[in-house]
């Protein structure tokens, strides 16, 4: 994982070492059918990863920036629904009343919208003036941060019944105290836990959307468009698929093994069960 | 009488959160500024013209009486225009694209066939892979068996469908040539023609989705087998077969079905990925093929459409939910 993570901010540091960019054409390197010449997809010391059919470009490059693409949308669309989901799951668990109700009301629906169907119709219709990426990080939070708050609400009532939060509110401390220095503290596990599953699906969804057309726009490097791309080309240059596709695999499989790390080791109920 | 009360509340708990996700829907796709008038006006579009057009589609009125045309044309049907040039849009009306010259109705249930067909064998298969992985996993626990499972569902859970359904369409539709590549056949034409194009897309989504219901299933029955009434079983000598199967099972199925009526609900309302990626004629890529023209209608009708079904799919584990654990009853 640390391993994207420097991929995608040395991006651009990468691409020089390797002498390219992700946007300049590169017509000689393709047949005139578009197809890139040579093996695996026109694999030479010049193009490392080979290059994109039809317009030539270094695919090594689209794929190291890429990465920037997805980890940015990924982690901005996690920061912001962690954001959101943790300060109502809390406030909502620790306050309750007619507020608890309308929240409990509004998660149960965003749970049941067609998100996808809902986001690549919105993608759509949105005006071309809002940046895309900030429009995904948008929606993607919209979307994922009912799951969050569920969880953390449902701690929180579990929290303040406890003697210590019980305790301090008869001290007469505030609702903000409680909630930042009683409750917050011992939520971190939880909170921690599921925003590093939720940016493998976050970069998932991200990169389907791209996949779909609906995404990122060209020309920025994104992996989803260019696995989408190589739908056509499956047959004649395997290696368009592979190099984006496995690089959305592996940074995916990468967060979602420290997901699975960092829960077994705040849980100790699973520990016992890994020997 | 319980199923009864049971029932009852949920319909009607299940048509507000319709009628709150149609309107919320409703609301942001006319507010947006995009104008199906001025597409289908076509050029030189006087203003008169334009004027004609918003009137004939009902855009000259404001949003909520539109909402409330769009939700009386899905109870009575509604009729565009009128005099020679009007078209009638039958009940239930879920609007009408004006630049297929159709009822939204009617390209859905065109659709339909396909989606399902994708939906519901992947479900079946998944269901069956996925519990029974994860059932085995937690039975064997910590044995080889049991790593590899466990390895293979971390994997699974990573891998992009589309990636994987490629793949699959290079291995196995390029390279062995065992399958067709893409595009669907009707059942009743030609129930032969429509597994074998079938099989592939089947595989692959339930591929991914068993590696959720594994992991899910195996936690589930770890967290079972630890109860005390599991004890209990054992103790009375009955056979771990009947243990796990029966008393174990039971409580185990209760998550997963939860799950499976999410999924299986967002899947039936289009199947957006695996239909481009097998290029499959169905309600995803009437979307966005809605999407790419933007056909405004049909993008709020099927949008509106797969919200149904997902939260009819809801409903549906709700009822099964409440016979499978009498304590969720109301």
């Amino acid at each position: 994982m640390a391993f994207f993570l420097v991929a995608a901010a040395a991006a651009p540091l990468l691409s020089a070492i390797a002498g390219q960019d992700p946007y300049t054409y590169d017509l000689d390197a393709l047949s005139d059918s578009g197809a890139p010449k040579g093996f695996g997809g026109g694999i030479s010391a010049q193009h490392w990863f080979g290059v994109e059919p039809m317009t030539g470009r270094d695919l090594f490059a689209i794929v190291v920036h890429g990465a920037r693409t997805s980890i940015l949308v990924g982690a901005g669309a996690t920061a912001v629904s962690v954001l959101l989901g943790v300060v109502v799951g809390l406030t909502a668990g620790f306050y309750g009343g007619w507020y608890d109700r309308v929240v409990t009301r509004t998660i149960d629906v965003l749970l049941g919208f067609p998100y996808l169907i809902f986001v690549i119709a919105l993608g759509a219709i949105a005006p071309t003036s809002l940046p895309k990426p900030l429009l995904l990080v948008g929606v993607l939070a919209i979307f994922s941060w009912p799951s969050i708050a569920r969880v953390v609400r449902g701690q929180t009532l579990a929290l303040k019944r406890r003697t210590f939060v019980v305790a301090s509110v008869a001290l007469g401390a505030g609702g903000w105290h409680v909630l930042v220095r009683q409750l917050l503290p011992n939520l971190t596990a939880t909170i921690i836990v599921y925003s590093t599953i939720m940016i493998p699906s976050m970069i998932g969804a991200e990169a389907a959307l791209s996949f779909l057309g609906v995404g990122v726009p060209p020309p920025t490097p994104a992996w989803g468009r260019s696995i989408g791309d190589a739908i056509g080309w499956v047959q004649t240059d395997p290696m368009f698929l592979v190099f984006p596709g496995g690089a959305l695999f592996l940074a995916t499989l990468a967060f979602n093994l420290l997901g699975d790390g960092l829960r077994d080791a705040f849980d100790p109920k699973t520990r016992g069960l890994r020997r | 009488m319980r199923l009864l009360r049971l029932v009852s509340g949920r319909l009607v708990s299940m048509i507000a959160t319709l009628l709150v996700i149609s309107l919320i829907t409703y609301a942001v796709f006319v507010l947006l500024p995009s104008d199906p008038a001025q597409l289908s006006c076509g050029r030189p579009c006087t203003p008169e013209r334009l004027a004609d057009a918003r009137a004939f589609m009902g855009y000259d009125q404001p949003w909520v009486q539109q909402y409330l045309a769009f939700l009386g044309g899905i109870v009575t049907g509604r009729t565009f225009g009128s005099g020679a040039a009007a078209v009638h849009c039958a009940a239930p009306c879920f609007g009408y694209s004006f630049q297929l010259n159709e009822s939204v109705t009617h390209l859905i249930l065109e659709r339909i066939p396909v989606t399902f067909s994708i939906a519901v064998g992947a479900a079946v298969l998944w269901l069956i892979i996925g519990v029974g992985t994860g059932v085995i996993s937690a039975v064997r626990r910590g044995t080889a068996i049991d790593r590899a499972a466990m390895t293979f569902s971390t994997i699974g859970v990573s891998a992009p469908s589309y990636l994987v359904g490629l793949l699959g369409i290079l291995l196995f539709g390029f390279t062995l040539n065992m399958v067709p590549v893409n595009g669907y056949v009707p059942l009743t034409e030609d129930p032969v023609g429509w597994l074998w194009h079938l099989v592939l897309p089947w595989c692959v989504l339930a591929l991914i989705s068993a590696a959720v219901y594994a992991r899910l299933t195996r936690g589930q029955m770890l967290d079972v087998l630890g109860e005390d009434y599991i004890r209990t079983a054992r103790a009375k000598g009955l056979r771990e077969r009947r243990v796990v199967g029966r008393h174990a099972l039971r409580n185990v199925l209760i998550p997963v079905v939860t799950v499976f009526g999410i999924d299986l609900g967002s899947l039936l309302g289009g199947a957006v990925i695996a239909e481009r990626v097998f290029s499959m004629p169905g309600l995803g890529a009437l979307l966005l093929d809605a999407v790419g023209n933007v056909d405004l209608p049909l993008i709020i009708g099927v949008t509106l459409f797969s919200a149904f079904l997902i939260i009819l799919a809801n409903f549906l584990v709700d009822l099964v939910y409440g016979v499978l654990d009498p304590r969720a009853a109301p």
